[in-house]
């Protein structure tokens, strides 16, 4: 469950880079481990957020989900679809229920991502 | 499940009440018409046979002490003498207005200023408010008065509370409201507040830390004196979070480790009940240091009568618009008298042995992540019970038993924890029978776990869809809904 | 001595020996020695049952306050309770019960939770409410907290006219959080006198009535206001007939509910009620019941919303509140269901109906007028050369009213309070018109 086209970053986002746009969302281990999500908190277009910044919230009924930012950019599009229907998290975190777009300010900044094997690592090193 | 609202009839009233003098059209159209409520008041009609049964049948839907073992960590959820009861509904109590001048209302005060010095003298602590309405109230009352020290030394930029990562969610919540940063400080392998990290983060922006005594793991912290010691050393005070009390009461006094302040759960130590939620009671006690900056108006004694003290120009001010919940206080008291000191001692002897009689029960079947001597209460871990078996479940399964559940999912630093406080009162039968179904259900966990995960089976609704509660919300009936 | 340990010496004894210990001060051997050489006991011997409660009564009865007629208000007013409230409170399935962390077990607490947060949204013309609150000065004081939060600002309009105990309350809380009170003045018909809106301004306010019992007009404030919310804070009885705060355009609406169905306690255990509108749920401190089904359909109730609150979000909770005044909320419910909408009306007329005919006649006592000409609910203030010595002629008659002194914060210092609810009789009004007019 860890799609190889993908980068990926410690807090559990992953990363769609399109150029100079990049899809966000978080994975399938983070949704597992929030459990049934009921609330998805998304920041507003045009926001502009550096790396590391809390950006999102993904709640379950008894935890809360932050999201960071994987890279520093402009909020370019939010998934607003999750007001409604949040469990597209749970069902399909890699595809309808990612939460939104970057327009990347640095795209060197990239590099610090981690690609689908080291994120497989660190998930292997977590347990 | 059928509400008060889907009882009744238009017209039915369960009360007869004084006839007006006027007609009721008339009185309203006395009222400046645009004041005049317009809006529909849909309150329930019902006769008072159809309103007695319908709360007695919500009742029998509910699980109190006085039903059976209930053994939620950190709640001290103990038996709630029936005497005390009796005395808090006495009229000379509940009739009273609390704005009445003081020489009309010397019992009322002589009960809270006995309460007052009561509790300073089994907290080693020369000052006391009796305002804060529960624990975390406590809490942010403590805070404010750590903030008012600070500013009054022109040490407001001391702006940071540590926090043990076992901490009470009320106590960083409460550090936040008067605008404090939380610092996190991790527990070490024996379940207490790492003293090398305490070191690191003490500071010149420190303004002190709060401390669960014993801790949520109900571990004594037993380098208390050197913790306190090093805070004091770095210029901060020391809160002590009491809702913990019950394990040592009568045989140590957090003034005499170095508490600046200290909240009382009324409620938990001193056996007032909880009231499905509230009311409690969170009596804060102070160090010397903080005298000044107490909650106006104290509770004083002048000869052989009582009075109000107004005079406090450092005061946070009030915190309750009256003095906190004084019939908590009257069965508190009550409590107390009746124990004595023999008495109290004998709670923190009985609480202790019967969290460690219970921990020695369960602890071959459920792993203790941190294995020590406890004082009131203990935490085990759900996990690794059975392959997708989590504590939630087990909870479940324990009310099939007829058993309450411990409290779960907390301590945060316990992956999957039960968190069980027995308190004194439980006879060693019972505390045999709750250990026996927890290794039953261990047993199920591995022979039937479906069993566990469809659990409960025997309570007045299955298990509830929590997701559903807030994907679709219903927070009141809507009646346009209605058919 | 202590009758609640069941604990027999060999219970200990067998206990012990589980445990592997052999002495019960054994299990306190972690606490250091130096606290525990420290310790000092009270010197308080234990008592027996009979012995406790005779001192307690005694003290119970030494307050003598308790034997005046009480014409006494300020924010707590004394209203019949059916003795059918007291009666089911005392069910101890309700009051030995905690928190209903345990949904399954606790239908009884979370479907009467239900029930209230449906009677507060319609007395208070709301969306959503919360299972209840300390008080209502800390529900008025969190429901501040949070039009800060939602607003970004720091600036609360407060005016002079709101109950003395509850502005103290709200002034600790907003100088905790660093907000700024800025006071709004009466006008000469006592009612709030509103200027120009701050920039900055967080909140306004609204007292209803106010602490001179005076009824406040509450349309179109909130249009001058703009994203500033609008705080009301009601008496839930004379809700019954006045136009409800939510139908203002209230964004918050909060207040004391002791005077439904509980005593006066000598002020506590109260119970803080609030409401708000659902695009604020988020935002709202404090439990919330919600209904949901469970595995075979059925209807139940379940704590939801709880990612608001402190034992998930921790710092960033939006109260750090956990234990509330849950038996005083159902001591409302039932109160309430109780009375029904037809009750609660008579119950606020007559306190109407009798405040204005005692108002009527005490104006007519030479010397004696009422403080302001706006129009007022169940309490008034009566304006007079010496309120002291009128108060000192009503206590001689067996009558209590709020020292003048209350009013003095208010910028009042020839006036005295007097509330009437509908437990006062005619021969109670005689009385306390004979005792002014010096009979």
């Amino acid at each position: 469950m860890i799609p190889k086209d993908l980068r990926y970053t410690k807090d559990h986002e992953w990363v769609r880079l399109e150029g100079d746009r990049a899809t966000v969302g978080v994975t399938h281990h983070a949704q597992g481990q929030l459990g049934d999500i009921v609330f998805v908190e998304l920041p507003p277009v045009g926001r502009r957020v550096r790396r590391g910044e809390k950006v999102a919230a993904v709640e379950s009924v008894k935890a809360v989900g932050e999201v960071f930012a994987p890279l520093s950019g402009e909020i370019a599009e939010v998934n607003t679809v999750l007001e409604g229907s949040p469990d597209l998290v749970n069902k399909d975190p890699y595809g309808k229920g990612w939460l939104f777009t970057l327009r990347l300010a640095d795209p060197g900044e990239v590099g610090e991502l981690l690609d689908a094997a080291a994120y497989e690592e660190f998930l292997k090193g977590a347990r | 499940m059928s509400t008060i609202y889907d009882r009744g009839a238009p017209g039915r009233k369960a009360v007869a009440l004084p006839s007006l003098s006027t007609s009721e059209e008339e009185l309203l159209s006395r009222i400046p018409a645009p004041l005049r409520r317009r809006a529909p008041l849909r309150l329930p009609e019902v006769s008072q046979p159809e309103l007695v049964r319908h709360y007695t049948e919500l009742s029998r839907m509910n699980y109190g002490v006085d039903t059976g073992f209930y053994p939620l960590g950190s709640c001290t959820m103990k038996y709630n003498p029936k005497l005390h009861e009796d005395l808090a509904r006495l009229p000379g109590f509940t009739g009273l207005h609390p704005l009445l001048p003081p020489e009309e209302c010397q019992g009322a005060l002589a009960v809270l200023w006995e309460l007052g010095e009561l509790l300073k003298g089994i907290t080693g602590m020369p000052g006391v408010t009796l305002q804060p309405a529960a624990g975390a109230h406590g809490e942010l009352t403590g805070m404010l008065l750590l903030k008012r020290w600070l500013e009054d030394r022109g040490e407001a930029g001391r702006t940071k509370i540590l926090l043990p990562d076992s901490a009470h969610g009320t106590n960083p919540a409460s550090a936040a409201m008067v605008g404090f940063s939380v610092v996190s400080l991790p527990s070490d392998r024996r379940g207490m507040v790492d003293l090398g990290a305490l070191k690191r983060a003490l500071g010149p922006d420190v303004a002190g830390i709060m401390l669960t005594v014993p801790n949520t793991l109900g571990i004594f912290e037993e380098d208390i004196l050197e913790i306190t010691d090093l805070v004091h050393g770095a210029g901060g005070l020391c809160y002590f979070d009491g809702a913990n009390l019950n394990a040592y009461l009568g045989r140590a006094r957090p003034g005499d480790m170095g508490a600046d302040i200290f909240h009382i759960n009324l409620h938990k130590t001193f056996s007032t009940p909880h009231g499905g939620g509230g009311p409690g009671a969170g009596p804060v006690t102070v160090s010397e240091t903080l005298l000044p900056y107490l909650p106006v108006p104290g509770i004083v004694r002048r000869g052989d009568r009582f009075d109000l003290d107004w005079d406090r120009p450092k005061t946070i001010g009030r915190v309750h618009p009256y003095h906190g919940n004084f019939l908590v206080s009257v069965r508190a008291l009550a409590y107390i008298l009746l124990l004595g000191d023999e008495g109290m001692r004998a709670v923190s002897a009985g609480a202790v042995l019967a969290a460690n009689y219970l921990k020695a029960l369960l602890q071959d079947v459920y792993r203790l992540p941190y294995d020590r001597l406890v004082k009131h209460e203990f935490v085990l871990t759900g996990a690794g019970l059975g392959e997708g078996i989590r504590t939630f479940d087990i909870a479940k399964r324990l009310m099939d038993y007829g058993f309450h559940p411990p409290t779960i999912y907390f301590p945060l630093i316990v992956p999957e924890a039960l968190m069980i406080e027995p308190t004194e009162t439980e006879p060693k039968e019972v505390l045999d029978a709750f250990a026996e179904a927890l290794r039953a259900i261990a047993r199920e966990a591995r022979e039937n776990p479906g069993l566990l995960k469809e659990a409960p089976h025997g309570t007045p609704v299955r298990r509830l869809d929590e997701a559903r509660a807030v994907r679709e919300p219903k927070l009141r009936i809507r009646f346009e809904e209605k058919p | 001595m202590n009758p609640y340990l069941p604990h027999t010496p060999d219970d200990v004894r067998a206990m012990l020996a589980k445990i592997g210990a052999s002495s019960v001060e054994d299990l306190f051997s972690d606490i250091p020695p130096a606290v525990r050489a420290r310790h000092r006991p009270l010197g308080l011997p234990a008592r027996d049952e009979l012995a406790v409660g005779r001192y307690l009564a005694d003290l119970a009865r030494r307050s003598t306050g308790q034997e005046l007629i009480p014409f006494l208000g300020g924010g707590l007013y004394d209203h019949y309770i059916p003795p059918v409230v007291g009666h089911i409170l005392s069910r101890s399935e309700f009051f030995t019960a905690y928190t209903p962390y345990q949904a399954e077990l606790s239908q009884g607490t979370l479907t009467w939770m239900f029930e209230y947060q449906t009677m507060i949204c319609e007395l208070t013309g709301m969306e959503v409410a919360n299972a209840s609150m300390y008080d209502g000065a800390t529900a008025l004081a969190e429901a501040v907290l949070m039009a800060a939060r939602a607003t970004g600002e720091k600036i609360v309009l407060v005016p002079r006219s709101l109950p003395p105990p509850v502005r103290e309350v709200l002034a600790t809380y907003a100088w905790g959080a660093g907000l700024a009170l800025h006071e709004v003045p009466y006008g000469p018909d006592g009612r709030l006198s509103l200027g120009t809106i701050p920039e900055g301004a967080c909140a306004l306010v609204v007292p209803q009535p106010n602490a001179f019992g005076i009824l406040e007009d509450l349309s179109g404030l909130k249009e001058r206001l703009g994203k500033a919310f609008l705080v009301a804070y009601a008496n839930p009885i004379v809700l019954a007939v006045v136009e409800p705060p939510g139908a203002l355009g209230a964004d918050v609406v909060v207040g004391e509910g002791q005077v439904l169905g509980n005593p006066l306690s000598f002020g506590g255990p109260l119970l803080g009620f609030f409401a708000t509108r659902t695009e604020h749920l988020r935002r709202m401190p404090g439990r919330v019941s919600g209904e949901t089904r469970d595995a075979e359909g059925k209807v139940g109730y379940v704590m939801t919303f709880q990612t608001r609150e402190q034992h998930i979000r921790r710092e960033a909770a939006t109260s750090n509140i956990c234990t509330n005044s849950a038996l005083c909320a159902l001591a409302a419910t039932v109160y309430l269901a109780a009375l029904g909408p037809g009750g609660l009306r008579r119950v606020a007329l007559l306190a109407y109906e009798r405040a204005h005919a005692l108002a009527e006649r005490i104006a007519r006592i030479p010397g004696y007028a009422l403080a302001f000409p706006g129009p007022f609910f169940h309490e008034f203030a009566v304006r007079c050369p010496d309120p002291a010595g009128a108060v000192a002629r009503l206590r001689r008659a067996g009558i209590a009213v709020l020292p003048p002194e209350f009013l003095h914060p208010l910028g009042v210092r020839d006036a005295f309070l007097v509330a009437v609810t509908e437990k006062r009789t005619e021969e109670e009004l005689d009385r306390f018109v004979s005792a002014l007019e010096g009979r």
